[in-house]
């Protein structure tokens, strides 16, 4: 469905995007991973053929962007990070205005946008205005007008960025079941949560680099242990315990609120915590996440 | 309640609602298509204050001022002070509404609600994204040049069949101002820029362009600046129309004038467009 090789993007001197590969297959769920700024956005930018390619070679249904764009956007769907809805017109007519820029059939139109007002329980709010609603309705609402030209690929910017938890929750339910049925998915996020939960395949981007690519539980297994110690020793304790703790186990960060220590058996770990002689403030045993993929590959958390 | 999606069997290739196969749409027009469908919510205001002003400005100023004016001055450029205001005015409306059109609803297609942005998500590109915003301002000068031209009808002051002409006259003259406003408006971060023009540029345009006396009346280079400012061509061009005073040579002139920086107009607002919604 999309193939880079060797993609780059950049805006005057500043690389946004530095030579990237990856191939995403029809059907497939695949993820951007990474903090603000490491050329998400402006990989799907390109993707959505919105964005000129500024070097390398990209294919998005087999078609470039560059000679094919309009072809590949009427068979595409955008939901942008930041809403561009019509917040004037109604629920109901933003559906309606969004399928005739792709010359569908009013009825046709009309059809689709009750399924998927349904589809995004946004049926009750049809004929209300777009202003009053919640962020996660917009959202929603984005998303059901991007599915009006069922698209064959999906790319979703952040789709949950600013979202409270259940409203998050309710839009990666939809989201799902599109993955269910078949739609492929390109998504851009930095919360690792979702990328577990939505994803089958991710790429860890950092500063404009692919910098690992891989399943979801592989990346973790490849570059992470098992389970991982939480200890927080206060504010001044943390790089004192770490000297203590020092060989431990075979990797321990230092963050600045609290020390993480990677092991494959976390309770056995923390008990030699305790002999040692240390005693945090608080402890926690966790599975290990993408949050210590990207921790391992970057040096850095993934939300500041 | 199944929340499955079903969305039915996709047509290939455009079709009527019969199932007939039918030719695309043009890409522009479907963007045009957004602007008709925001009208829908606003046009009984729109065409209220289109038939309103017309009527105060003409009882006002035609038959009020004017009646102090022909006591006084018999006649202005040998007809009646209202036959002279009315083409006058009608060319004036035109560029404001050319001008207000091209003004805060780009910006907010492009900050605000960023309508632009959702169009370039779908088939349309950017010149149709503009063409159809374009068009769109042209529609509403037809019809509000159209409703002024039947008032100044009822006031008495058309006087040769060419009159008909003053419509596509005034949509030049408000093209002539919105093309390249828009073309500014792409550039703005924020709406500043826009109580300048108004300040430094639309109402001096209106008050000295020949709208409510003759150019003669100003000092000799005021003139010369007047006559090349492109509301003066506007105005001469409806006034000659409306009261069948026809000369080809200078009419064609005024149309050539307006023409020529509407497309100017349009080629800048190509290049803004493209730098501001392609990065």
């Amino acid at each position: 469905m999309v193939e880079a090789r060797g993609l780059v993007k950049r805006f005057g001197d500043f690389v946004a995007v530095d030579t990237i590969d990856f191939a995403i297959a029809r059907g497939e769920s695949y993820g951007l991973l990474g903090p603000n700024g490491a050329g998400k956005t402006s990989t799907m930018r390109m993707i959505a053929c919105m964005s000129p390619v500024s070097d390398g070679r990209l294919r998005v249904l087999g078609l470039d962007p560059a000679t094919d764009g309009a072809t590949i956007r009427s068979r595409i769907g955008l939901v942008p990070q930041e809403d561009t809805l019509d917040l004037e017109l109604t629920v109901l007519d933003n559906l309606m205005v969004y399928g005739r820029y792709f010359d569908l059939p009013k009825k046709l139109i009309r059809q689709r946008a009750d399924a998927l007002l349904e589809f995004s329980q946004l049926s009750d709010r049809a004929h209300d205005k777009v202003e009053p609603l919640s962020g996660g309705m917009k959202r929603r609402l984005t998303i059901a007008r991007a599915l009006v030209s069922e698209p064959e690929l999906l790319i979703l910017d952040e789709p949950t960025t600013g979202l409270d938890p259940q409203a998050r929750h309710l839009l990666w339910d939809r989201l799902y079941r599109l993955k269910q049925q078949g739609v492929t998915l390109v998504i851009t996020t930095h919360y690792m949560d979702e990328a577990e939960q939505l994803c089958d395949r991710l790429a860890v981007m950092d500063r404009g680099r692919v910098a690992a690519e891989d399943t979801p539980a592989a990346l973790i297994a490849r570059y992470s242990t098992r389970e991982v110690v939480e200890l927080r020793f206060g504010p001044d304790g943390n790089a004192a315990a770490a000297v203590v703790l020092d060989g431990l186990v075979e990797r321990l960060e230092i963050l600045p609120d609290r020390l993480l220590l990677y092991s494959d058996d976390g309770d056995a770990t923390l008990e030699e915590v305790h002999s040692r002689g240390c005693r945090p403030e608080s402890s926690l045993v966790r599975r290990s996440t993408l949050e210590d993929v990207f921790l391992r590959l970057t040096g850095r958390s993934l939300v500041e | 309640m199944t929340r499955s999606l079903d969305l039915g069997p996709a047509p290939p290739g455009p079709r009527d609602a019969a199932g007939r196969r039918r030719p695309a749409t043009p890409l522009w027009a479907r963007s045009l298509g957004y602007w008709l469908y925001q009208y829908k919510r606003t046009w009984r205001g729109s065409i209220t204050t289109s038939f309103l002003y017309p009527v105060l400005y003409l009882s006002a100023i035609g038959v009020g001022l004017g009646s102090l004016v022909n006591h006084h001055a018999h006649t202005v450029d040998s007809v009646k002070y209202i036959d002279f205001l009315a083409p006058g005015l009608m060319a004036a409306t035109a560029m404001q509404i050319g001008g207000n059109e091209a003004m805060y609803p780009v910006m907010g297609a492009i900050k605000w609600m960023k309508t632009y942005f959702a169009m370039l998500a779908t088939p349309l590109g950017v010149v149709d994204v503009l063409l159809g915003h374009l068009v769109w301002i042209a529609l509403r000068l037809t019809t509000v040049t159209a409703i002024y031209l039947a008032i100044m009808a009822l006031f008495g002051t058309v006087h040769s069949p060419f009159a008909l002409l003053a419509v596509p006259a005034g949509v030049l003259t408000g093209m002539a101002f919105a093309a390249p406003i828009a073309a500014f408006s792409a550039t703005q971060v924020n709406d500043a820029g826009f109580s300048a023009l108004y300040r430094f540029g639309m109402i001096p345009l209106f008050l000295f362009s020949g709208t409510f006396f003759p150019l003669t009346q100003l000092a000799g280079w005021l003139q010369i600046v007047a006559e090349a400012t492109p509301l003066y061509h506007g105005v001469a061009l409806c006034r000659a129309l409306t009261l069948g005073h026809l000369d080809a040579g200078p009419d064609l002139a005024h149309a050539a004038y307006l023409l020529v920086l509407t497309g100017v107009g349009f080629a800048l607002a190509r290049r803004s467009f493209r730098r501001r919604l392609v990065t």
